[in-house]
């Protein structure tokens, strides 16, 4: 479900900068369902890929053979993210907090000595700065959604709504979180993350034992509608295909 | 000019211990079979640089040869954590691993720094994260014209860069294409650089979006076919991603580990 409400985030020719793993899930069905011109952007080097089977990591041969440029990677950085070029930027997190700062350093308040050290930072804090919006892709726990991140790898919303525009931030920040219970959007008024949506089967109180602080619920909520036929079908094949 | 010799020559010649080391290689040609030379040679006090160390650098760490780690991402790409890396920096086994965290865009500006021989370089990166609190390599500047506020990093110029690549020529002139990473930059902006290649052929033919490093730019090119393994190498070989979900259970644990050195890098002699 969360790939596929991932998905139809997508649209028309937006150009993505797609991570490894779900991100890259939500993309390739996008473009094989509803939005087959979508543009996507891969941090390895390629601009406009159109794998025929899903990467098995974002240097997957497929990636470079099937795009319309490759590029080496401090022009990917320099000429297409930092101006402003990519729409949307796809971000997982391990900790997520209830501004949308993303956690993927070190879990523990120690940097020195941490509980659980991660990957680091990779081409996150850029792109969380410099894309138009970012999705954030994450599941849903007490321990990935926190009330405020051990570190911030990617600043999301800093502590509220105007701390992007003091920081010179470009981009709009997170304006979406999609997790496997449903989605999440930032308050217009304070740039919290609220839970807009749930999916098929899930209910408010499910979500909000998963959530590490006090979470609000739009008083318009919605539910996601469950994965049509078609998307089912392409994502089965997306999967199976090698 | 590049001198062609063999992978032992090779780094017996242009790694010392102490230096600052790159291996470069984004998913696509990775210099592999280098980084196992490296420890077969028992280098240490190593300050070892690379964008994304993966299991090349676990293999590196884990054998103690590195005092130091200069990164932004350290991972197993689409398999998990490195779990010497992070024994390293956890439980300061086998020996300390001091870290220097970047971003992919700021390590990127480093290397192209180096390259153009400049003493930094400037981007729109690191602001409102935590990373400047913990890396004295991460400075804000504010642009001459504009009185915008932005990143600096400072250049990075390793001791050694080492890449491999698809092919090179007798005189040392060496060809890469496909995904190419960082690595013209990597070996551009190092003192020494040395480029193991799938192999040495007579004469280059010309392939789409290639990247030609002229001999007179590169220190030392040795044939090692299949060096990139389980990297790949376009036009070569396909990258081996068995192997990366098998690397877990290796370097889960110290024992597995060790065992693993012993039988597949100490006990390999590579050919003079």
């Amino acid at each position: 479900m969360m790939s596929v409400a991932a998905a139809r985030a997508l649209s028309g020719g937006q150009r993505v900068f797609v991570g490894i793993g779900l991100p890259s899930t939500a993309a390739n069905l996008a473009r094989r369902t509803h939005a087959a011109d979508l543009v996507l952007v891969y941090e390895s080097g390629t601009l406009g890929s159109k794998p025929t089977r899903l990467p098995a990591s974002i240097g997957d041969g497929i990636l470079a053979d099937t795009a319309d440029a490759v590029i080496s990677v401090p022009e990917v950085f320099n000429y297409w993210l930092q101006p402003g070029r990519i729409d949307i930027g796809f971000l997982g997190a391990a900790q997520l907090d209830r501004f949308g700062n993303i956690n993927t350093t070190v879990i523990g308040p120690d940097y020195a000595s941490p509980k659980v050290r991660l990957p680091g930072a990779g081409g996150a804090p850029e792109i969380a700065a410099n894309c138009r919006e970012v999705y954030v892709v994450v599941r849903q726990s007490r321990r990935s959604f926190v009330e405020q991140v051990d570190f911030i790898t990617s600043f999301g919303h800093g502590r509220g709504k105007g701390d992007r525009e003091k920081l010179g931030l470009p981009g709009a920040g997170p304006t979406l979180v999609i997790t496997d219970l449903g989605v999440l959007r930032p308050d217009p008024g304070t740039a919290e993350l609220v839970l807009t949506q749930i999916h098929e089967g899930v209910t408010v109180e499910q979500v909000r034992e998963a959530t590490g602080w006090d979470l609000t619920v739009a008083p318009e909520l919605t539910t996601t509608p469950p994965p049509t036929e078609a998307e089912l079908t392409a994502l089965r094949e997306l999967k199976a295909a090698r | 000019m590049a001198e062609t010799t063999s992978l032992r020559d090779a780094v017996a010649q242009l790694v010392h211990d102490g230096d600052t080391v790159a291996l470069e290689g984004f998913t696509h040609l990775i210099p592999h079979a280098a980084g196992q030379e490296i420890i077969r040679q028992r280098r240490r006090d190593l300050t070892l640089v690379r964008m994304t160390p993966d299991i090349v650098y676990d293999q590196l760490i884990g054998a103690g040869c590195a005092k130091k780690l200069i990164f932004s991402w350290g991972g197993n790409p689409g398999v998990g954590s490195l779990h010497r890396f992070r024994d390293a920096v956890q439980n300061s086994w086998p020996v300390p691993l001091e870290i220097e965290e970047h971003s992919h865009a700021g390590m990127a500006n480093r290397y192209v720094a180096g390259a153009s021989g400049l003493p930094f370089a400037v981007l729109r990166g690191y602001r409102g994260t935590d990373l400047p609190r913990h890396t004295d390599t991460i400075k804000t500047i504010t642009c001459p014209f504009t009185g915008a506020e932005l990143a600096a990093v400072p250049a990075l110029n390793p001791d050694v860069s080492i890449i491999h690549a698809q092919r090179a020529d007798r005189a040392g002139n060496v060809q890469m294409w496909g995904l190419v990473g960082v690595q013209k930059e990597a070996v551009l902006a190092a003192k020494r650089s040395l480029v193991t290649v799938e192999e040495i052929v007579d004469e280059l033919t010309p392939v789409p979006g290639q990247v030609i490093l002229p001999a007179w730019a590169v220190t030392a090119v040795a044939e090692v076919p299949g060096g990139a393994h389980p990297s790949y190498a376009a036009g070569y070989s396909e990258r081996d991603n068995d192997y990366y979900a098998y690397w877990d259970s290796i370097g889960r644990e110290r024992d597995s580990f060790q065992r693993w050195l012993d039988e597949k890098v100490f006990s390999q002699e590579v050919a003079k």
